[in-house]
């Protein structure tokens, strides 16, 4: 299946976390904190610590190490706090 | 020394303005807190300054004149205690009210007239949508307050207990007071570390000052009035710019319903939160956190704000207000124990009232001229005589 | 009658297979998609065997992707909020479920100690390193170093090993040569022995280091991780000055023990404990029961002691769970459990006992350490907020510097501001897992108190 990685068509396999499928593509991280403007990524791989967060489909504070991918999910990188998409 | 030593009984928010205002006219006190400073009642709070949900009266006179004190109390303790200190997180951000259908209109309008007589600046507005750019465009009527602000409240506390501490008096955290020893009047309180000599007894335990009162030999029918507050992931910065809450939220403050009661009030805090209120129930010191209660908050601030449907709620926590019968704050000496203060009851007005609470404690204590008039918060009014002591 | 049993971990599996097996109806919740927990922990399209075919069992209703938001007493017994989907997804049907007895068994999580650096991506937990390992066949980097204390760090180097990745090291910050020292730690365990042989096998097959009284005190890189200063410990932890030494790498993974999820149990007042891992752990009586009637608790979140004492007191929680409600159950079945439950629980002391976690933890931070990662809070200004605002207590401390009120809610950092100001700390979420505004509000009426 294939997902959007900001913007870019990337393959995912069945059963993949959206950690998986970005680290598997070799990022290490996908959201900037909302004060220091630092890069973060999967940390507790399990739920918990919310460090991981993503936009996922228009909507914000996904847990990528949660969230396991479906065809055409668009993925994007957030950026501190964002509001979810209208209409979402 | 000219002044008794006074103890102050609880170091939230009113404890903290009480001490502070003391010092300011060189009263030395102590401030007990059974627990820690600003962990409970002030804890829990939002930071609310209204003046907007309040009729023209004796608390609406308070709310001003601390509205006002505030942030001049905030920029003198600067001077004092330094500027990281003395930061409370102010903002003078102003309050919107809506009425989100016409049977809630007339009775906002009707209000906001009453209070612009009283000499409230009360704005009707009709472009909510440029104050509020997120609001429900279903708005029947909306009223802007300017004097309403916000702080956050366990800075605010602790910048006053700062000043106290530096103008030489002392804060305890962990000592409860558990008796008040008196002759013709007080000599000494009784904490778990002995007995501290004082010549007046300030109770300021808030949701708890019923109890205090009957400890120090008087009886006050203060009781705890339960609020739930959710609290949203973080959002962009003015995502919510006012204090934004539903017109019927001054019926449910004035309400004396035991049962639930809920409305709209929605804020956003300096770190990107939004919290999410408020709720009313009188289910003594019950702690549990109910989903129904919950689930019509969040009903409630969607409906004021739709944008919000979507943002996760992360946290809920609740804390007790002090409860009086007569909604009004209890201020002032206890003609049946002399020496026994009481500066409590301002249910959940306590961030907003402290300032002038404080202020008029120490002049009524002191003997200086009071600057609001205190006669209708005393201990000993009608309204608040034989009352059965419900919930200490 | 109905038991809920909330997580599929070792503990719940077992616990919802004992409680059907004496006729009990059970709802078995998890968060994820299949069940076995972390432990258990395998790819999405490997078979359902052993223990996990509990959810094929006719009495058992097994509820994957569950997420309980929250729990409440009823007048029948317990009610869990819970949403239904894929995580995070607004719109997921919101369901209460009902049941005349409970069994949490929720786990635990990593323990992290903060560093220097420890914000940077290629910082993961020991159980991120393995979860992705295991259940996504993605090591976290090329080129690992695993530090912390526990033998939780020897399969991590495993299933690291088992994902192609090049292990530079396990840094065990105690002594556990007491093993060794102390076999009577392990008395009533002797299968760890073995499991000790074993991974000494797979390290050394591996070619990989093993080294006690080490740690990894620092992570540097510009955005993410490039290098880590590993230090030889004192007996407290602190640095033995002259040992550091950099080492290239691009992913640590770290774990020093675990803090149990005590959310629900907290929300419904069951009695907490410290235990002797310093963790806060659910009290329970012999049969698994919490100080809260119809309530009991299995697994890491009454003492970390892993997988095999988890499935013990599992079978023993479920059993109790049935027999609260009616259940008929055989005695003798029931002491035989409890005796190896016993056995278990001296395990999870002697763990505790060889791998403390010493404070000297505290000096590897400098002032611009975060502590709390969520909200970007430093030592300094933690310190700023005990010392010149004089927080006496966890609450206020949190709302003077904001320290834990970020989306984790404390989970990551509560235990170490606790260690570092001395302010006890019983975190409240009655918010178990967030939920979105739009779905508490479409809750049904009638589904709360």
């Amino acid at each position: 299946m294939r997902v959007i990685v900001d913007g870019q068509a990337v393959t995912a396999e069945r059963g993949q976390t959206v950690a998986a499928v970005l680290m598997g593509h070799g990022r290490t991280s996908w959201r900037i904190t909302r004060h220091g403007g630092r890069p973060r990524g999967l940390f507790c791989g399990i739920g918990v610590c919310f460090d991981c967060l993503v936009i996922v489909n228009g909507i914000p504070d996904v847990r990528a190490c949660q969230r396991v991918v479906v065809d055409g999910d668009d993925i994007r990188t957030q950026y501190g706090a964002e509001l979810p998409e209208a209409g979402t | 020394m000219a002044y008794p030593d006074v103890v102050v009984v609880g170091g939230g928010v009113v404890g903290a303005a009480c001490a502070e205002a003391l010092t300011r006219h060189g009263v030395r006190v102590r401030v007990c807190d059974r627990g820690a400073p600003a962990a409970a009642t002030t804890g829990s709070g939002e930071g609310n300054l209204l003046v907007s949900d309040k009729e023209p009266g004796p608390e609406l006179n308070l709310a001003r004149a601390s509205c006002r004190r505030w942030p001049r109390l905030l920029a003198e303790l600067v001077d004092e205690i330094g500027p990281s200190l003395a930061d409370a997180e102010w903002e003078p951000k102003g309050g919107l009210v809506v009425a989100t259908d016409e049977t809630a209109a007339a009775p906002l309008l009707a209000l906001a007239e009453r209070q612009r007589v009283a000499g409230v600046e009360a704005v009707v507005t009709t472009d909510v949508r440029g104050l509020e750019p997120h609001l429900a465009p279903s708005v029947a009527a909306a009223v802007h307050y300017p004097e309403d602000a916000q702080l956050q409240p366990v800075l605010a506390t602790s910048a006053l207990l700062a000043a106290v501490r530096r103008r030489g008096s002392e804060v305890c955290a962990g000592v409860e007071v558990l008796g008040v020893h008196r002759g013709s009047r007080v000599t000494s309180v009784r904490t778990k570390n002995g007995d501290l000599p004082c010549g007046a007894v300030v109770n300021a335990c808030g949701p708890w000052s019923g109890r205090f009162a009957e400890i120090a030999g008087s009886s006050l029918p203060v009781e705890p009035r339960r609020g739930l507050v959710l609290v949203t992931a973080p959002l962009p910065p003015q995502t919510v710019r006012h204090k934004v809450y539903d017109a019927d939220y001054v019926g449910t403050v004035a309400s004396g319903s035991a049962d639930l009661v809920t409305s709209a009030v929605v804020e956003s805090t300096r770190s990107g939160t939004v919290l999410v209120g408020s709720s009313r129930q009188r289910v003594g010191f019950h702690e549990s956190i109910e989903v129904r209660v919950l689930r019509a908050l969040a009903r409630k601030a969607l409906a004021l704000f739709p944008v919000l449907r979507g943002v996760p709620a992360m946290r809920a926590y609740g804390g007790f207000r002090p409860y009086t019968p007569d909604h009004l704050p209890v201020i002032g000496a206890d003609p049946a124990v002399p020496g026994l203060w009481h500066a409590t009851g301002h249910e959940g007005a306590g961030i907003g009232l402290a300032p002038a609470t404080g202020q008029l404690v120490a002049e009524l204590m002191t003997g200086a001229e009071p600057h609001v008039d205190p006669a209708p918060f005393r201990v000993d009014r009608p309204a608040l005589q034989g009352r059965a002591l419900e919930c200490a | 009658m109905t038991v809920l049993v909330v997580g599929a971990g070792p503990a719940g599996i077992h616990a919802a297979s004992s409680a059907a097996g004496v006729g009990a109806d059970v709802v078995l919740v998890d968060s994820a998609s299949r069940p076995g927990g972390q432990y258990h922990r395998q790819p999405s399209d490997a078979p359902r065997t052993g223990a996990l075919a509990v959810v094929d069992h006719p009495r058992v209703k097994w509820m994957p992707e569950t997420w309980v938001w929250a729990v409440e007493r009823t007048d029948q017994g317990f009610r869990l909020h819970a949403q239904v989907g894929p995580a995070d997804a607004p719109g997921r049907p919101c369901i209460a479920l009902d049941g005349e007895a409970l069994v949490l068994a929720m786990g635990a999580y990593d323990r992290v100690l903060p560093f220097p650096g420890w914000d940077l991506p290629g910082v993961y937990t020991a159980g991120a390193a393995q979860a992705m390992a295991k259940g996504q066949r993605v090591a976290v980097g090329r080129n690992v170093v695993v530090s912390g204390t526990g033998p939780f760090l020897l399969p991590v180097a495993e299933s690291l090993l088992g994902v192609g990745a090049r292990v530079r090291g396990v840094l065990e910050a105690g002594s556990p040569v007491r093993w060794a020292l102390q076999p009577w730690l392990l008395r009533g365990s002797l299968g760890k022995i073995g499991e000790l042989a074993h991974y000494a096998k797979v390290l050394s097959t591996g070619k990989v280091p093993y080294r006690t009284r080490s740690a990894v005190v620092a992570a540097h890189g510009a955005d993410r991780v490039e290098s880590v200063t590993v230090a030889r410990l004192n007996h407290d932890w602190t640095v033995a000055s002259g040992s550091e030494q950099q080492v290239e790498v691009d992913a640590v993974a770290v774990g020093y023990g675990f803090t149990p999820q005590l959310e629900l149990a907290i929300a419904l007042g069951c009695r907490i404990q410290r235990a002797l891992d310093d963790s806060d752990v659910v009290v329970v009586g012999r049969d698994q029961a919490t100080s809260v009637p119809g309530v009991f608790a299995a697994g890491e979140i009454t003492a970390v002691a892993g997988a095999d004492a988890a499935a013990a007191e599992g079978v023993l929680a479920g059993l109790s769970a049935a027999q609260s409600i009616g259940s008929s159950i055989v005695d003798k079945q029931v002491s035989l459990i409890r005796r190896k439950v016993l056995r278990k629980r001296d395990f999870a002391r002697a763990l505790a006992a060889v791998h403390p976690v010493r404070s000297g933890w505290q000096s590897w931070l400098v002032d611009t350490t975060l502590v709390c990662r969520c909200e970007e809070v430093s030592l300094s200004a933690v310190r700023s907020a005990v010392v010149e605002r004089g927080a006496a207590g966890m609450r206020a401390l949190k709302l003077l510097c904001r320290v834990g009120l970020g989306p984790c809610q404390g989970r990551i950092c509560g235990r170490n501001v606790a260690e570092l100001t001395g302010l006890p700390d019983i975190p409240k979420r009655p918010i178990a897992s967030p939920i979105r505004l739009g779905d508490l509000a479409s809750e049904p009426d009638g589904s709360g108190g």
